[in-house]
């Protein structure tokens, strides 16, 4: 994309330029008279992008009339129009070595075409010119515009000039940019002569190591730095992750923690629901879901602990899917549970699920005040008969153990499916 | 005669409250809070049993256990834990440990576990022995190679005793329960501490070798 293309391509721009030609010819950075830097600055793109356009297009032919052309109708940030040599940014100086490398690469064509291998002057001449330019380019960018550069670059991680340094690069650059010249010639050699194909072949490949000899670091560099930029993403998405999990859950928990602070059992519940909680997202696991047996045991011991301000121990071996039979045990232990947690006296109550064969067997066991199983207690009797009850009818069966001082034990069991 | 205890946790809160409630009951004779510090603190205490924290910057209780049974295989180690990891509970007992308990346990039963421990015993809690026996469950899958196949299965009677125990039951209930001595249940816990330290099951080689316990 070049400023004159964007005039070719958009006639009507070329008719507001005729008119208004709001875009101001920059002084600071300017170049030759800041035609380039002021269309960059007022399309956003970087002025070297555009310096290069011009070049090419001084080279392939109508550059430098349009050039003169803008120059002339684009006003100065003064306002003032017209071309005046007084604008004219260049300095003897600063000539002198583009001109030497324009020099070194028409004297080198030249050479070249002397020792047979034939060039036209279509060829050396817009090449000596690009050379030139480029070499300005590059001499006459001052220190804004190399940070700019540099900026540009550093959205590509890792830029060539930096990895351009030491003893070695300089040897493998050396020996990279031999391969490349000598590729190149070896492929502007073959286009006048009748052996073709193999030789074009060996000059490409010839060419292609030179690049890649050149280039290797750099590549090597910006895949190692793209790599590391995405594991250093990861990371921060994991923090992120954690960050927003600890918020919404040990927070939360601690503040309700020191508002309760003067009421034990509810603190105890919390923080042992919190636990449960952080357990399960840390080790994952079964029962991290509640579409599983041990899943819906763990999540039901959890809510009888919020309910009733118990602790629930709960061990499971094996696991089983949680069908209308296991589900039905599972309501029996919670009832279980509940009920040990309302009238045992006990602190605790161990909630122990194992799944064996085809079966699940459940023991809910508490060590609190027990009761005489076949005595009067129409409260206790009446939990127990439904829990009975609840057991029979999905085929399994409840049996109770208690004595007196002996705390309780409640042993349920159901087939899986 | 009160066993000398040594307490390894990084947690400084932890580490004192477990001081506090053990006082009286135990001889604690030092505490460190780091793998090294423990290291050297336990060989130069000699203390009888040492509480150990699964969890640690640097290696955790394993690394500690490993390190100072080489130096002292004579000290016997309780592991001490919040941590639920089936894997990391299997990994600190394969590396030495004579039992598990977690942080949440009551100071007599603490105390009670230690001396049991002391006495040569194998503490396990309901926790624990869900693990051993969801490890032990079934048929061992692989070909064992190991000198003594009886390793990788537990006996019908171990069983037993291990669900017991994982219902909540103590080694004196579990003890009347079976109509055998108490001596007995701890014969029968310190066989399966043996199986679970040195069977190369499946389950159990797996766990290790994520942990590099082996």
């Amino acid at each position: 994309m070049s400023c004159a293309e964007a005039l070719w391509d958009h006639p009507e721009a070329m008719s507001t330029r005729h008119r208004g030609l709001r875009q101001v010819r920059r002084g600071e950075d300017r170049f030759i008279a800041g035609v380039c830097s002021g269309l960059a600055s007022a399309w956003g793109v970087e002025p070297v992008l555009l310096r290069m356009a011009m070049i090419v297009l001084a080279v392939a032919g109508p550059g430098v009339p349009i050039y003169f052309v803008l120059w002339f109708l684009m006003p100065d940030e003064h306002g003032r129009r017209g071309i005046r040599v007084d604008q004219l940014h260049l300095e003897p100086g600063e000539l002198r070595r583009p001109l030497a490398v324009a020099c070194i690469v028409a004297g080198t064509l030249l050479l070249l075409e002397a020792l047979g291998l034939s060039f036209s002057d279509r060829i050396v001449w817009p090449v000596a010119i690009a050379g030139f330019g480029m070499a300005l380019l590059w001499q006459r960018s001052d220190s804004a515009d190399r940070a700019r550069w540099s900026r540009a670059a550093g959205r590509i991680p890792g830029r060539p000039l930096d990895t351009i340094t030491g003893t070695q690069s300089i040897v493998r650059l050396g020996i990279g940019a031999l391969l490349v010249v000598s590729g190149i010639g070896a492929f502007v050699a073959t286009t006048n002569s009748f052996s073709v194909a193999r030789q074009a072949v060996v000059a490409t490949v010839v060419t292609t190591a030179g690049l890649a000899l050149i280039l290797a670091p750099w590549l090597s560099r910006l895949t190692a730095e793209l790599a590391a930029e995405r594991r250093e993403r990861i990371r921060s998405e994991e923090r992120a992750d954690m960050a927003a999990h600890l918020h919404d859950s040990v927070l939360q928990t601690l503040a309700l923690v020191q508002r309760n602070a003067d009421r034990p059992r509810e603190v105890a519940a919390l923080a042992r629901r919190q636990e449960r909680e952080l357990r399960t997202w840390l080790y994952g696991g079964a029962t991290s879901t509640t579409t599983t047996l041990a899943g819906a045991i763990a999540a039901m011991a959890s809510e009888v602990e919020e309910l009733h301000g118990i602790d629930v121990d709960v061990v499971t071996v094996g696991d089983a899917d949680l069908t209308t039979k296991t589900d039905a045990l599972v309501q029996a232990a919670r009832e279980a549970t509940v009920n040990a947690a309302k009238h045992s006296g006990a602190t605790q109550v161990a909630v122990y699920v194992e799944v064996e064969d085809g079966r699940v067997t459940a023991y809910v066991r508490d060590r609190g005040r027990g009761f005489d199983v076949d005595g009067v207690a129409p409260d206790r009797r009446g939990i127990t008969s439904s829990i009975r009850d609840r057991m029979a009818r999905h085929g399994g069966n409840a049996t109770v153990q208690s004595s007196p001082g002996e705390g309780t034990e409640v042993t349920l069991e159901v087939a899986t499916r | 005669m009160t066993p000398r205890v040594f307490l390894v946790d990084d947690h400084g809160l932890f580490l004192s409250g477990v001081r506090s409630e053990l006082d009286g009951k135990v001889d604690v004779v030092g505490s460190a809070t780091d793998v090294h510090g423990a290291v050297q603190g336990i060989l130069a205490a000699r203390p009888d049993v040492v509480l150990v924290d699964v969890h640690m910057p640097g290696g955790g209780g394993r690394a500690v256990i490993a390190e100072v049974l080489r130096a002292a295989p004579s000290i016997r180690f309780l592991a001490l834990s919040v941590s639920d990891a089936a894997e990391d509970v299997i990994a600190v007992i394969r590396a030495g440990a004579r039992g598990y308990v977690t942080k949440t346990i009551g100071a007599d039963e603490l105390a009670d576990a230690v001396r049991r421990v002391h006495e040569g015993d194998a503490v396990f809690s309901p926790r624990l022995a869900g693990f051993v026996l969801d490890a032990f469950a079934g048929e061992p899958t692989t070909v064992t190679t190991a000198a003594d196949p009886d390793l990788d299965k537990l006996t019908a009677r171990e069983g037993e005793v291990l669900r017991l125990i994982a219902r909540g039951y103590t080694y004196k209930e579990i003890a009347r329960r079976l109509d055998i001595s108490v001596k007995t249940v701890e014969t029968h816990v310190s066989a399966v501490l043996r199986k679970l330290q040195l069977s190369t099951r499946h389950e159990l080689t797996r766990w290790a070798s994520d942990r590099g316990v082996i």
